[in-house]
């Protein structure tokens, strides 16, 4: 048995459940059933692990895509769990109706079937069109609170994502005429390209490539086109951010690597690895800078996943067996980390009724455990030991030292400074007299907690599977 | 491919790369729809030539996808908005029509010059086409970047992406192109319907994306 059937089952249960979401109308169980379908969609994701990979000229599972699948599966849930206990509160306060919130619990399954499109799409094709899918449910979700900024984001996110969509459609087109000549009608499935790719027009490919580079690098959020991203995560409801740091830039990654194999295996066209190398490290100087002037937390921790989406475009950019493991690890890490940050950042933001980090002050000791978990979360995100995202940053710099010396001494300034900023913020917003009202905060913990404890065991002791599947996906991606 | 084909393929692409410096200097924005319609009518002109010479029938739908939706129903939807919201009539450059006039030969130069580097491999039919195309597009994102009207900021878009679909019908034999032309449609109705649905008139006094500028995002 292959695991075409798992595949199925990962796209029909978040479609079905966006569907029967759609109608329901009482947001207690809407939740209650996100939360179910997200679960299942998990255990589902989980088994592909063991099943034989396959390829058919739609969908194709291989050992590369399964860890996307199955992180997004995970996170996806957690999130879920997150955003059921969070809606009560926006309910409460009226910032949100029961139809906005059918609607947002619809879109949020719908979201999770566009991304599973996108990661097990053969076709280069489906693939574009399930990111774009992915995009405009997003859009939708950030204008939601319908406020003079959130439009405002919106139609940011909107007016970019839709020129990034274009060009990258741009890009797909012109792999297909340098497939053309080779591969005929064929030139849109991943897997013959990535066979017959020496026969295509390297000067062809060269266009393509800086085409899709601009599309789907603006959706991983790289300078200069990341203007979209602070924005849209600020605006929108918490759990839509955590799934747009945690998950969405995963994807368009997912894709910009799927495109890199097949330039790659050409030869001849130019190496897209200094490209990525090179905007990588400029997204996070700009990103690291970026974080010392923000008012906003959650802006904060936006220009953050643009510093560190540079740092694993920078890692795959540098390539390399170690380079690519240090590239596939960090991306689990940010995604676990940077959605438990964002989990705690909503549920204070609810708490204190502001957003604004001058208004949250003394976390420690007016809500302890928010506090210290927020402390927590900031602690792994600025690369501290023993968490596992000091792991991943360590093998990065260490195998940019071996290869060049001089970029890994921009790296490491680069991190340094965002350490300063993250610290500096973090401080100002945990400890202190906590002034204002506030309200007590009736979170729960658990996925903040499984998130949290998750990167502190790759930290600590790294499950040998887990390492061993990851050297194998390194190798694969050269 | 026989010399005529070429010639009218030829003949129509260029057609839409002159249509689109036609969008650059307009300064009243009924004129700028009428001018967009027409571009999308030499669209699916070209399409349906296309269609004829590679003996591909989904084409037409494509073409015709390109002539009821954007040569006629979304020009007819816009006009209603700007009637209906009371929207300003002149379209505002933040450059000069002069030098955006010179930009644009200048994108024009750079597609033909980035196309004509690539080997003969791809037939000259093609290759040509997509210089076109690219020129296209790159006329469509400079037109997004010199006006500061919301309107006119979603007409660069939609002629943009027009120059995707000459590029899509242009690629002999690609699946999809239907597709993509129904999926690009979406996208363009969706941020039509954004216009009217939120007003941006009553939330920001005005459609000017410079009025918006107060919310700076990127200081907060």
């Amino acid at each position: 048995m292959t695991a075409l059937p798992a595949v199925q089952a990962i796209l029909a249960l978040p479609l079905g459940a966006a569907a029967a979401l759609a109608f329901l109308p009482d947001y207690r169980l809407s939740a209650r059933l996100n939360v179910a379908a997200s679960f299942a969609t998990l255990a589902v994701a989980c088994s592909l692990f063991v099943l034989p990979g396959f390829a058919t000229p739609y969908l194709l599972i291989d050992d590369l895509n399964v860890v996307f699948v199955a992180l997004n599966a995970f996170v996806g849930f957690t999130t879920s769990v997150f955003s059921a206990s969070y809606i009560g509160h926006e309910l409460e306060t009226g910032r949100l109706t029961p139809r906005n919130l059918r609607f947002y619990h619809a879109m949020c399954q719908f979201l999770a079937f566009a991304m599973n499109l996108a990661l097990t799409a053969n076709n280069i094709g489906l693939m574009w069109a399930a990111l774009e899918i992915a995009t405009l449910t997003t859009v939708a979700m950030v204008g939601l609170y319908q406020t003079r900024e959130a439009i405002e984001a919106a139609w940011k996110y909107f007016i970019l994502a839709s020129v990034a969509i274009a060009l990258a459609l741009f890009g797909t087109i012109l792999i297909f005429m340098a497939a053309r000549p080779a591969l005929g009608e064929g030139g849109m499935i991943w897997t013959l390209l990535l066979r017959r790719a020496g026969d295509f027009d390297p000067a062809l490919l060269d266009l393509a490539f800086v085409f899709l580079m601009l599309g789907y690098g603006a959706k991983v959020g790289l300078v200069p086109l990341h203007a979209w991203l602070p924005d849209a995560h600020a605006e929108g409801p918490t759990p839509i951010s955590a799934v747009l740091s945690g998950l969405l830039l995963n994807v368009a990654l997912y894709i910009v690597l799927r495109f890199k194999l097949v330039i790659d295996a050409n030869g001849r066209a130019f190496a897209p690895g200094p490209l990525l190398a090179t905007l990588g490290l400029l997204s996070l100087l700009f990103a690291a800078f970026m974080l010392y002037r923000r008012r906003d937390v959650k802006r904060l921790f936006a220009f953050s996943s643009i510093e560190h989406m540079g740092l694993i475009v920078f890692a795959f950019g540098i390539g390399g067996p170690l380079a690519n493991f240090a590239g596939l690890l960090h991306m689990t890490m940010h995604s676990l980390t940077k959605s438990a940050i964002f989990f705690t950042v909503g549920h204070i933001a609810q708490a204190k009724g502001s957003q604004s980090i001058a208004d949250i002050r003394g976390l420690t000791v007016s809500q302890p455990w928010l506090g210290w978990t927020l402390l927590a979360g900031v602690f792994a995100i600025a690369g501290l030991p023993p968490m596992g995202v000091f792991t991943s940053e360590f093998l990065v710099v260490s195998s940019t030292f071996a290869r060049a010396p001089v970029l890994a001494l921009i790296l490491v300034f680069g991190l340094l400074v965002a350490f300063g900023a993250l610290l500096m913020h973090a401080q100002n917003m945990a400890f202190g007299d906590p002034g204002g009202p506030e309200i007590r905060s009736r979170a729960s913990p658990a996925p903040i907690v499984a998130h949290l404890s998750l990167v502190l065991l790759a930290g600590i002791y790294p499950p040998p599977p887990v390492v061993a599947w990851f050297e194998h996906v390194a190798a694969m991606l050269h | 491919m026989s010399g005529l084909d070429f010639d009218v393929s030829h003949l129509l692409a260029g057609g839409l790369v002159l249509v689109s410096f036609m969008l650059l200097y307009q300064t009243r924005i009924y004129a700028l729809l009428n001018v967009y319609a027409a571009q999308a009518f030499v669209l699916s002109l070209a399409v349906v030539w296309q269609a004829f010479v590679q003996d591909k029938p989904h084409l037409y739908a494509t073409a015709a996808v390109a002539f009821l939706f954007k040569a006629a129903l979304i020009p007819y939807a816009l006009h209603r908005a700007i009637d209906r919201l009371g929207l300003r009539r002149e379209v505002e450059n933040v450059v000069g029509i002069g030098a955006t006039m010179l930009a644009g030969l200048a994108c024009v130069a750079l597609a033909i010059v980035v196309m004509l580097r690539i080997e003969n491999e791809a037939d000259a039919l093609a290759r040509e086409d997509l210089a076109f195309a690219l020129a296209v597009i790159l006329l469509g994102l400079l037109m997004m970047v010199v006006r500061r009207n919301v309107v006119s900021m979603v007409i660069g878009f939609m002629s943009l992406e027009n120059g995707l679909i000459l590029a899509a019908a242009g690629a002999k034999g690609m699946p999809l192109v239907v597709e993509f032309a129904v999926a690009f449609s979406v996208v363009v109705a969706l941020v039509v319907i954004y216009v009217f649905l939120f007003r941006l008139q009553d939330r920001f006094g005005g459609v000017d994306v410079g009025v918006l500028e107060d919310f700076q995002g990127s200081r907060r």
